[in-house]
């Protein structure tokens, strides 16, 4: 079974992989860019395939007792009416395509609940209606808003292409490292997400949460406050940057002396 | 002379507004509170739709996004506690008594007060869009902090929820006592039709947890007015606390509004199919199982509040098993479908577009169940085209097949098929192109309940928008219907359709103002 499901996730991975570039990126879960949003990414296509297949086979059979079971074919009805080992059956077949769905998604999740040996850490606190980021290890911390004119939301002026998910300060990291996101609220709930990095944690004033990421390729990644907080919920996006490790020291070093840095920072 | 004022006095009652303010029969209460449901199914409806056009496309252009997220949390609270409850309680109250050969339900004074009850709780709840600070906007699961900033509408939508919550307590009581004491002689459990063995469950499942949700919001009323801290952590309480207690009340409700529907769907199969129901006792069963198992997954709707890995796993395994009965009921009916002799009238036309985008809406509510691919999904437009799937072509559907089903019953008259047949392909075809788009915009990563998104969500929106104008339009027909049926057609017989089984069959189309006044015969 474990290596049946490897094998499965690992055709669904790449099958899609193929099927993405033809246009299916826009209907379906992002790959994301770590090695645990494939994972969920496989997961995710190995239980729609699941469905589908038990969805063809139980329509497949309703449609055609539709088509060949009507009255207006002159048929007569049946008059059976229990089946103890049919009952049987469907009860224990789905049962069992269960576990074999559990088994991986538990390895995953578990994967997930892994934050031993974080690298960097950076605590998140959300706000009514903007994050803040501090960087544990250094002095540096900012806040993080929309950017998008209200121009464009009011529909004044053409909407750019990342029009409301866009910020002033975006949150830069570096690939190839553990990094562990310490999360918290000052007012209400929010939550974090980035889906490309399959992360989405709730934002919870009192508590904090925890998540963890290794992010393997560069690049900009776009995410939302996910939990309803408000008026202006839908407009805290998150933006955050992976670079090389030498970027990322230089940046932060930067960040730190606060005649260069370029950021709002906040004095801590 | 006596005698005569005897045999008359059964049939007597006020006319006009007072017959429907002190009416105890059960046949005009289940009237009233279909009617009721008709009425807030078009203010949510409406709701849905400045929800939808707003939504058109992006940008702000008609509200504001705290109306926005009014309408969100409005929509939610009227389409549930009043539309598809009161719904079902009207057809319980219609049928119940019927199906078991009883005379009427076993509290009618109670069961006028439960619906009345209702009207002056929605009064309330609608009052409040005219509120300083607006109708609640937190959501309608009311999560503090959030919903704590709720303007002067607050203590009007605790104290809604806490009528409502009295009427459907009161409805479930007079339910149970009624289907456990009324029942002809003869009419054992196990004889008993689905519709009311599942609302037997269904009521348990209200009586249960309707009270966890009063305990919980009067906690939020305390908090905002009373100075506790149950839910804020400045004062030793906590936030996810509300959610473990509204998701304990809110997950048995989820069951709470799709149990009865299987009932009716148990009744319209066999019926066209010329076919007994296939499997009745593990239809029994299962139905048993999934109230039992809607007690221990609640924390599914909260995997992302940071559990610990044991609870995350915990529930995921809970919640997947629940696919286990549910399936066994859509094969159950798929099996009584085969080698029947099926007719298509509109009841069965919703019956079967109930199995099948029910079952859509379960194959999503499994892929939900899979924890690390729900930190994707949860919060998304994945999620409401989920629950949307449930409960509009589900629960919805399953309402509309019960009336089509039984109004010639009801009215006496039959309606007209073509009308029927026109309004559920209309609604077939709008309903999924509202509601599927809302799968491939979720996963792109639209989060739910945002007023403006960005651009790459456009175009399935505009879709789903469309699809929600054209599926408000088709229950016109609906309406127009029902008011036509009402008021005349072509006479229908006793037994109203060629399949019909069960006691309410052997009754006059519509029934007398009393029936079953001498109990009937149960074979």
């Amino acid at each position: 079974m474990r290596y049946f499901n490897k094998f499965l996730i690992f055709v669904m991975v790449n099958f899609f992989a193929i099927s993405a570039h033809a246009g299916w990126l826009d209907l379906n879960m992002t790959q994301g860019v770590t090695d645990i949003s494939q994972e969920v990414f496989g997961l995710h296509m190995l239980i729609l395939w699941i469905c589908v297949v038990i969805g063809v086979i139980v329509f497949g059979a309703m449609f055609w007792s539709i088509l060949m079971h009507r009255k207006s074919k002159g048929v007569k009805p049946a008059t059976f009416h229990e089946s103890t080992s049919l009952e049987f059956l469907w009860t224990i077949v789905p049962f069992v395509i269960l576990i074999g769905m559990a088994v991986p998604a538990t390895k995953t999740l578990i994967k997930m609940y892994d934050h031993s040996d974080s690298e960097i850490h950076i605590k998140i606190t959300g706000y009514q209606w903007l994050w803040q980021y501090e960087y544990l290890n250094s002095d540096v911390a900012f806040y993080s808003k929309l950017s998008t004119p209200y121009n464009e939301i009011y529909n004044k002026e053409k909407k750019n292409i990342n029009y409301l998910q866009e910020v002033d300060n975006e949150l830069i990291v570096p690939i190839n490292k553990k990094i562990r996101f310490l999360l918290t609220s000052n007012d209400v709930l929010h939550a974090w997400w980035v889906p490309d990095l399959a992360l989405k944690k709730d934002a919870i004033p009192g508590f904090i949460n925890e998540m963890s990421v290794v992010i393997n390729e560069p690049g900009i990644y776009r995410g939302r406050c996910a939990e309803l907080c408000g008026r202006h919920h839908g407009f805290m996006p998150i933006v955050i940057k992976a670079v090389e490790e030498k970027e990322y020291n230089e940046w932060l070093a930067n960040a730190s002396d606060k005649k260069t840095s370029g950021i709002a920072k906040i004095n801590k | 002379m006596s005698s005569v004022v005897k045999d008359t006095h059964h049939e007597e009652h006020p006319s006009g507004i007072m017959r429907w303010i002190t009416t105890t029969n059960h046949k005009d209460i289940g009237t009233l509170y279909l009617w009721f449901a008709m009425i807030m199914f078009f203010i949510g409806g409406l709701m849905a739709l400045v929800i939808r056009s707003e939504l058109f496309q992006p940008g702000l252009q008609f509200v504001d996004p705290q109306f926005f997220n009014s309408m969100t949390t409005m929509h939610a609270l009227v389409m549930i506690f009043g539309v598809v409850m009161p719904a079902f309680t009207g057809l319980a109250n219609w049928m119940i008594p019927i199906m078991i050969g009883g005379p009427d339900m076993a509290l009618p004074r109670m069961n006028n007060w439960s619906f009345w009850i209702m009207p002056f709780a929605f009064s309330m709840l609608l009052s409040t869009l005219w509120m300083d600070g607006g109708a609640p906007a937190g959501g309608w699961t009311l999560y503090p902090p959030l919903s704590l900033q709720t303007g002067d509408a607050f203590p009007f939508l605790i104290f809604a929820i806490h009528f409502m919550g009295l009427s459907s307590i009161m409805g479930a009581i007079n339910i149970v006592a009624t289907i456990l004491n009324m029942r002809a002689p003869g009419m054992t459990l196990m004889k008993m039709p689905l519709f009311v063995w599942t609302w037997l469950i269904t009521a348990f499942l209200l009586i249960a947890v309707m009270p966890v949700l009063a305990g919980g919001v009067t906690m939020l009323l305390t908090d905002k007015f009373f100075g506790t801290s149950f839910f804020n952590a400045a004062g030793g309480g906590d936030p996810v606390m509300f959610q473990h207690i509204f998701w304990f009340f809110g997950h048995p409700e989820v069951y709470i509004l799709i149990l009865p529907s299987f009932g009716v769907v148990s009744a319209i199969i066999p019926t066209f199919a010329r076919k007994p129901l296939f499997g009745y006792s593990s239809m029994v069963y299962a139905t048993a199982s999934i109230a039992f198992l809607s007690f221990i997954v609640w924390a599914h709707h909260m995997f992302t509040v940071g559990m610990p890995l044991a609870g995350e796993v915990f529930f995921m395994f809970a919640t997947m098993l629940i696919a286990v009965p549910t399936g066994v009921k859509v094969f159950n009916w798929v099996t009584t479908m085969w080698k029947g002799a099926m007719t298509f009238e509109t009841p069965m036309l919703f019956a079967i577009g109930f199995i099948i985008m029910f079952t859509i809406g379960g194959f999503s509510g499994l892929m939900l169940a899979i924890t690390p691919a729900d930190f994707q999904y949860h919060d998304t437009y994945f999620v409401v085209a989920h629950f949307h799937y449930v409960l509009v072509p589900g629960s919805i559907f399953a309402i509309m097949a019960a009336c089509y089903f039984w109004l010639p019953k009801w009215t006496g008259n039959m309606y007209s098929e073509t009308l029927g047949k026109a309004h559920f392909w209309l609604s077939t075809f709008f309903v999924n192109l509202t509601f599927f788009p809302m799968h491939f915009v979720g996963l792109a990563g639209m989060p739910r309940r945002i007023p403006d998104y960005s651009l790459q969500f456009a175009d399935y929106n505009m879709i789903a928008s469309i699809g929600a104008f054209g599926f408000g339009f088709a229950q016109l027909i609906f309406l127009y219907l029902i008011i036509k049926t009402i008021k005349g057609g072509v006479k229908a017989t006793d037994k109203v359709w060629e399949g019909a089984e069960g006691l309410e069959w052997t009754l006059s189309s519509p029934p007398p103002y009393h029936s079953f006044n001498t109990p009937p015969v149960i074979k």
